[in-house]
């Protein structure tokens, strides 16, 4: 699913953070100071699932850009969970309604 | 600014045969949420489903003139399923 163009340097480190915790959301601003109504709600329908690791894309050009090359999806929010790119907001919004998102996050695959 | 009918009409490029619903959530030409029913969408994550909405878009997400488009993603068989909800 990545570019195969992308520098490996780049790739290493989106893998490596995006395996640092079971849930982490790449959004615009941070927990505190959301910057952005969809980063917002994805972090609040991830929280009630356990304890989110956000990057704030607006901290770093590189990553800003880098994350969507990495994931292959144009937009921000964007959610991984352990490891595997879940989607942005809708896809988020879509599991939680299904019941489907607590069970990706207790490590269950999915449907 | 865009228009809701140059957002359907390029993903009914790429995307021929579905049903494209676009609407300005704001109105302010740059928040847009679609529907979304194709044929292509069989089988695929929803996941696959978006990126293929998403691809003919690229340059207006690039460029921030689109700033967000909410989606809804079905094959007709799910959306057959879901009934005239």
């Amino acid at each position: 699913m990545t570019t195969p163009a992308m520098n490996p340097e780049i790739k290493a480190r989106f893998d490596k953070e995006v395996n640092s915790h079971p849930i982490v959301l790449f959004m615009k601003g941070n927990a505190l100071f959301p910057q952005c109504g969809f980063s917002a709600r994805a972090l609040q329908i991830l929280q009630q699932h356990g304890e989110v690791h956000t990057v704030d894309v607006l901290a770093d050009p590189a990553v800003r850009q880098g994350i969507k090359d990495y994931s292959n999806w144009p937009t921000i929010p964007q959610v991984f969970i352990h490891g595997k790119f879940v989607g942005g907001s809708d896809i988020l919004m879509e599991l939680e309604d299904r019941g489907e998102l607590a069970e990706l996050v207790a490590g269950k695959s999915p449907a | 600014m865009l228009d809701p009918n140059a957002i359907r009409e390029r993903i009914l490029g790429t995307l021929p045969g579905s049903e494209v619903v676009v609407n300005d959530t704001t109105g302010t030409g740059d928040h847009f949420e679609a529907r979304v029913v194709s044929p292509d969408f069989a089988g695929k994550s929803m996941v696959q489903q978006h990126q293929l909405v998403y691809a003919p878009l690229q340059d207006w997400l690039k460029s921030g003139e689109l700033h967000a488009l909410a989606l809804k993603t079905y094959s007709p068989e799910q959306w057959k399923k879901l009934g005239s909800r």
